[in-house]
C-alpha cells in the first residue's frame, strides 16, 4: 500500500465516486447519496454512510467496498461510521443519475410525495417505460427483486422492467 | 438513560423480528410470483428493522451483546414479542390480515417514535415509517381483495379476523416499561396509539365487508415473555445455526 499526502474531501470523494452499488452497478455509493460524509484524517479517512432500506443486504458489501477502494488509493486507516438522520431518501439522487437509470432499463424514481400517513390505497403516478418511452404502463408490484425497486409492465413494447421506487 | 429502555428496544425489535421469520416461510411458497416476492421484501424491511434495534438495544444493555447475541442466543421467555405474531402463519389470508393489523400499528407506532429524545431511535423509526407506508397498502389492498372477494376468499378472511382479534388488544396494553420510557421521552405509550388504529382498520374491514367479532377477553402474555408453544418451534429453526457453530463466519 502506498502511503501519500491527506488528501482533500474532494478528491476522496471522487475515489469513493468509483465505488459503485452492487444491486445498480451504474450508480456510484455517492451519486445514490448512500456516502453522507468523508472526513481526512492522518493517513486515513472516516467515511459516514446511511443504509437505503433497513434490511438492504448490500450494506455490507458497500462497506467492504468503501474500505477497498479507498485503500488501493493509499488512504487507511478506514474508518466507517453508520448514521440514520435524516434517513436516507430517492430525492437525493441527481437527475444526471436518474438519467443513467433509466439508460441501464430502471425506470428512475419519482418526487416523493408527503401525503397522510395512512395512504390504504395505491396513488400509482405515471411511470416512463425505460426501453420505448411509452407512458402507456402499468404497476404490477411495489415490490421487486430488491428492496429498491417495483415491477412494472409497458402495455406499448410488452416489456416488464423495474422502477427504483420513490421513498 | 432509564432501565426500562432496554427492555422496551427488545419489545420493538422482537415484534419485528419474529414476524419477519413468519413471513420468510412464504418465500418459495406465495400464491402468485409477485406475492411471493412482495412478501420476502417485507420480511426483509421487518428483519432489517429488529437488527437496527437489537443492536441499539445491546448498546443500551450494554452487557456486550450484539444483534446476532440477542437474536440468536435468548430463548423464548426472554423473548418480549406480542402474541399476534408468533403465531404460525397459517393460510394466505391469515398471513394478509395479521400482516395489516401489525402494519398499521408499526406506523403509527413509528411515526410516534420519530419524535424520541433519541437521536438513533428517531432515525431509524424515520426509516421504519417510510417502509411501513408499503407495508399498509400492501395488506389494506389484499384485505378488501379477500374480504370482497370470492365466497372462499371472504371465509377465509373473517376466519382469520375472527381468529387474530382477540391477539389485537395486547398491541396496546402498557405496564411500568412503557409508562417509564414514554415518561422518559424514550418512548412512546402503546395506548395512545390504540385510537386510531381502530378507525383505520375499521375502515378497510368495512370495505372489504369483514366484521369484527364481538370478543372481549385479550389474549396477553408475550411482553412478559409468557408465549404460546409455537414461538419455541419457530426459534429453534431459527437459531439452530447460530448455536450449532457459535461464532462462525462466511
Amino acid at each position: 500500500m502506498v502511503k501519500r499526502a491527506i488528501l482533500s474531501r474532494e478528491e476522496l470523494f471522487s475515489i469513493l465516486d468509483t465505488v459503485m452499488d452492487p444491486e445498480v452497478p451504474v450508480l456510484s455509493v455517492v451519486e445514490l447519496g448512500i456516502v453522507r460524509d468523508v472526513l481526512a484524517t492522518d493517513d486515513g479517512a472516516v467515511v459516514t454512510v446511511t443504509p437505503t432500506y433497513s434490511g438492504c443486504p448490500a450494506m455490507r458489501e458497500i462497506e467492504t467496498e468503501i474500505r477497498r477502494a479507498l485503500e488501493e488509493q493509499g488512504v487507511g486507516p478506514v474508518t466507517i461510521r453508520t448514521t440514520y438522520s435524516p434517513a436516507w431518501t430517492t430525492d437525493w439522487i441527481a437527475p444526471e443519475a436518474r438519467a443513467k437509470l433509466e439508460a441501464y432499463g430502471i425506470a428512475p424514481p419519482g418526487a416523493v410525495e408527503a401525503g397522510e400517513l395512512i395512504q390504504l390505497t395505491r396513488r400509482v403516478a405515471t411511470v416512463r417505460c425505460p426501453y420505448c418511452k411509452s407512458v402507456h404502463t402499468e404497476q404490477k408490484s411495489e415490490f421487486g427483486s430488491t428492496a429498491c425497486k417495483s415491477i412494472w409492465f409497458c402495455r406499448e413494447c410488452r416489456q416488464p422492467f423495474e422502477q427504483f421506487k420513490a421513498i | 438513560m432509564t432501565a426500562s429502555f432496554f427492555p422496551y428496544l427488545l419489545r420493538l425489535a422482537d415484534d419485528r423480528l419474529v414476524l419477519g421469520h413468519r413471513l420468510s416461510e412464504w418465500c418459495g411458497h406465495g400464491p402468485i410470483l409477485e406475492e411471493d416476492i412482495a412478501l420476502a421484501n417485507v420480511s426483509l424491511d421487518l428483519i432489517g428493522e429488529a437488527t437496527l434495534l437489537l443492536k441499539l438495544a445491546g448498546e443500551a444493555e450494554g452487557q456486550g451483546r450484539n444483534e446476532d447475541a440477542l437474536a440468536y442466543f435468548r430463548d423464548s421467555a426472554d423473548y418480549r414479542n406480542a402474541l399476534m405474531v408468533e403465531l404460525p402463519k397459517g393460510d394466505f389470508g391469515f398471513t394478509i390480515v395479521r400482516q395489516f393489523f401489525f402494519s398499521v400499528y408499526s406506523l403509527l407506532q413509528m411515526d410516534a417514535l420519530t419524535r424520541t429524545s433519541n437521536a438513533d431511535l428517531a432515525g431509524i423509526a424515520a426509516k421504519a415509517v417510510k417502509e411501513s407506508r408499503y407495508h399498509v397498502r400492501h395488506s389494506a389492498e389484499w384485505v378488501v381483495t379477500l374480504g370482497d372477494g370470492t365466497d372462499e376468499s371472504h371465509l377465509r378472511a373473517q376466519r382469520a379476523v375472527d381468529d387474530l382479534w382477540r391477539y389485537t388488544g395486547e398491541l396496546f396494553m402498557a405496564d411500568a416499561i412503557d409508562r417509564e420510557v414514554s415518561d422518559a421521552g424514550l418512548g412512546v405509550n402503546p395506548e395512545t396509539l390504540a385510537e386510531r388504529w381502530h378507525e383505520e382498520v375499521g375502515k378497510t374491514l368495512e370495505r372489504a365487508t369483514l366484521t369484527i367479532p364481538s370478543v372481549t377477553y385479550m389474549q396477553r402474555g408475550g411482553r412478559d415473555g409468557k408465549h404460546t408453544e409455537h414461538l419455541g418451534h419457530m426459534l429453534a429453526e431459527m437459531q439452530i445455526v447460530a448455536r450449532s457453530h457459535p461464532g462462525a463466519t462466511w
